[in-house]
């Protein structure tokens, strides 16, 4: 029971100011960190005005200020009892070549299961090209692929005319859109459990097989390979990565062999899963260049194996960066992860 | 941290405080993210029309450029102003919703992108199904891209100061002639009993007059209940005049001039 209402509004607003501004100060600049005292202090007037919100909560004249007060508390207490680490300034550099790779690595399992469906949707797809080829009109997804691989390559090896001209940059652009769209819906479709992810993938192994099939059997390997490894060499890794990111959200759901609640696994993927999701988008911006600017020129225009060799050289780096960058830690990240650890 | 109703969140620090945060639903969601729409789309076609210039130099490269820009504002959007207004849109803003970390702790932006991303899965079939179901479903009100996201969306409603030189008694309130009791009024009735009184005051031009004449009759009832005057004070006055009275000693006390509002809204 507060005797005097106004003269503990008055005593204590000095206070609430002061842990106001304190508050706004580390939410405002990321780079603002507290010294031992301050933190004492800073716990202080948390404390303080915790308990002046409990004494004004039976206070019944006094909405505007118990909502005032609960406003303190609820920011305070976040910040008081938050274990995450507090954001660094933003690094790209940093990320790219240190907290992606890693990133990456440390989930490597989910990225081989990813590969391992895509796999099996491949070979499923080029069973069905090869068995039953009457189902070609039911599995390619676009009209150009639903002809006679002969016909098309003889087509566009007498091409005369350009007939992306004009329109390379607003096609290169759809690419990266849609296929960043395609990604977005892999990694979300975690939420399924993962099913949906998988599904995903599944059904983009199937399309995969059953071109590759298609060009096979036609005897077109030199076309097809210089056609789709410039760019699928950015383009399929970046999907088996959003599916990696789905399925590491799926497992995160169903927590296999896991003590902690949901929520806490969650937690513990999201800024990774953001990381791959990132990466995902950055590959996918040099796929859709790649595919818009190069992987529809077909000899004479470019030699296949210009092509050819071009998209081997994409993919080792690729691999080289996934496998290798950012594998040595600085002293910094070293302290992290021990901390993390322990 | 517990749950009263779907419509609340209450969390428990470990000091033993407890704030709680009023949960937004579908509805009010829904409208907000009609606004924003409404802002993806205005911000598209001024982005489209700035672009058209560019398109006199170079056709190709303004339509490409179109494409990206509308993709990267459609998605950019909420991740974008989430971020930089601590989890508010324009749409949140004008409905007054916020996105929070549902612990209370600080919302990280990892959390925004993630809810923000997961919206593609929230929208299937078509206009947020799933996530409308998702949202009704739990119990914290979260669609599918918040539980991810372990995040919240709540409402800040913004408390309307009744105008309390109409609504209480006049200069002459027979009840502060008894101070000890006027003390004991203070100290029994609680802020719910309070509101309750306060409402019914605001609204009594919406009820029927038999109901308004009960209502007040019961309400009156509980308070004399709760602290006893002296009959001299309530004889001759209504039962609504009697509940002026005590909201005035309530809400307005003695040598307590306007405070200066503080401001209540969450950052």
């Amino acid at each position: 029971m507060i005797i005097d209402l106004r003269k503990f509004i008055a005593s204590e607003r000095p206070h609430w100011r002061e842990l106001e501004s304190l508050l706004d100060r580390l939410s405002g600049d990321s780079a603002f960190k507290l010294s031992l005292e301050q933190l004492k202090h800073f716990h202080y007037l948390y404390e303080r005005t915790s308990a002046d919100l409990a004494k004004i909560t039976t206070f019944a004249s006094e909405p505007e200020t118990r909502r005032y007060l609960e406003s303190l508390v609820a920011r305070a207490y976040g910040e008081i009892h938050e274990t995450r680490q507090k954001p660094h300034r933003v690094a790209p550099l940093h990320w790219f070549f240190n907290t992606f790779p890693q990133t990456f690595r440390r989930h490597v399992r989910a990225f081989w299961l990813s590969v391992a469906i895509t796999l099996v949707g491949s070979v499923f797809g080029a069973g069905v090209i090869a068995f039953d080829p009457d189902a070609k009109s039911v599995i390619m997804p676009f009209s150009h692929l639903q002809g006679d691989p002969r016909e098309r390559v003889a087509r566009e090896e007498k091409a005369a005319s350009d007939r992306l001209s004009g329109m390379k940059g607003t096609f290169s652009s759809y690419l990266m859109t849609h296929n960043t769209k395609v990604s977005i819906y892999t990694l979300a479709l975690g939420m399924t459990w993962g099913v949906g992810t998988m599904l995903m993938l599944f059904y983009n192994g199937i399309i995969l097989g059953a071109v590759a099939a298609d060009y096979l059997l036609a005897g077109q390997a030199s076309f097809l390979v210089g056609w789709l490894l410039p760019h699928g060499s950015f383009e399929i890794p970046a999907i088996l990565i959003a599916g990696q990111a789905g399925l590491v959200l799926g497992g995160a759901l169903i927590g296999w062999g896991s003590r902690t609640s949901a929520t806490a696994r969650l937690r513990q993927i999201s800024r990774d899963l953001v990381t791959l999701i990132f990466g995902v988008g950055i590959m996918l911006v040099w796929a859709g260049f790649v595919e818009a600017f190069l992987s529809q020129y077909h000899e004479p225009v470019i030699p296949y194996s210009a092509k050819i060799s071009f998209g081997a050289v994409e993919l080792c780096l690729l691999a080289l960066f996934l496998a290798k960058s950012g594998s040595q830690l600085t002293g910094a990240e070293l302290q992290t992860r021990n901390s993390n650890l322990r | 941290m517990r749950q009263r109703k779907t419509s609340t969140l209450l969390v428990q620090t470990p000091e033993g405080i407890v704030f709680s945060l009023l949960l937004a639903g579908p509805v009010t969601r829904f409208l907000a993210w009609a606004v924003d729409l409404a802002c993806v789309g205005a911000l598209a076609s001024a982005v489209g029309s700035a672009l058209a210039l560019l398109g006199l130099l170079s056709p190709d490269f303004a339509r490409g450029l179109a494409v990206l820009a509308y993709f990267v504002i459609q998605i950019g959007y909420g991740i974008f102003l989430e971020w930089f207004w601590r989890g508010q849109t324009i749409g949140k803003r004008l409905l007054r919703l916020r996105v929070m970390d549902a612990q209370g702790l600080r919302l990280q932006f990892s959390q925004i992108v993630m809810r923000n991303l997961l919206r593609f899965v929230d929208m299937l079939p078509a206009f947020y199904l799933l996530g409308g179901i998702a949202c009704l479903a739990s119990r914290r009100a979260q669609r599918l891209g918040d539980f991810a996201a372990n995040t919240i969306v709540v409402r800040n409603p913004k408390i309307q100061e009744p105008d309390l030189d109409q609504l209480l008694a006049g200069k002459f309130n027979s009840l502060r002639d008894y101070p000890h009791l006027a003390a004991r009024l203070h100290q029994r009735v609680s802020p719910r009993e309070a509101s309750v009184a306060l409402q019914a005051l605001i609204r009594r031009d919406e009820l029927h007059a038999q109901a308004r004449v009960e209502l007040f009759s019961e309400i009156a009832a509980h308070f004399r209940s709760l602290v006893e005057f002296p009959p001299a004070t309530t004889e001759g006055i209504t039962d609504e005049q009697y509940l002026r009275n005590v909201l005035d000693i309530l809400f307005r006390p003695q040598g307590l001039e306007r405070q200066e509002i503080l401001p209540a809204e969450p950052r």
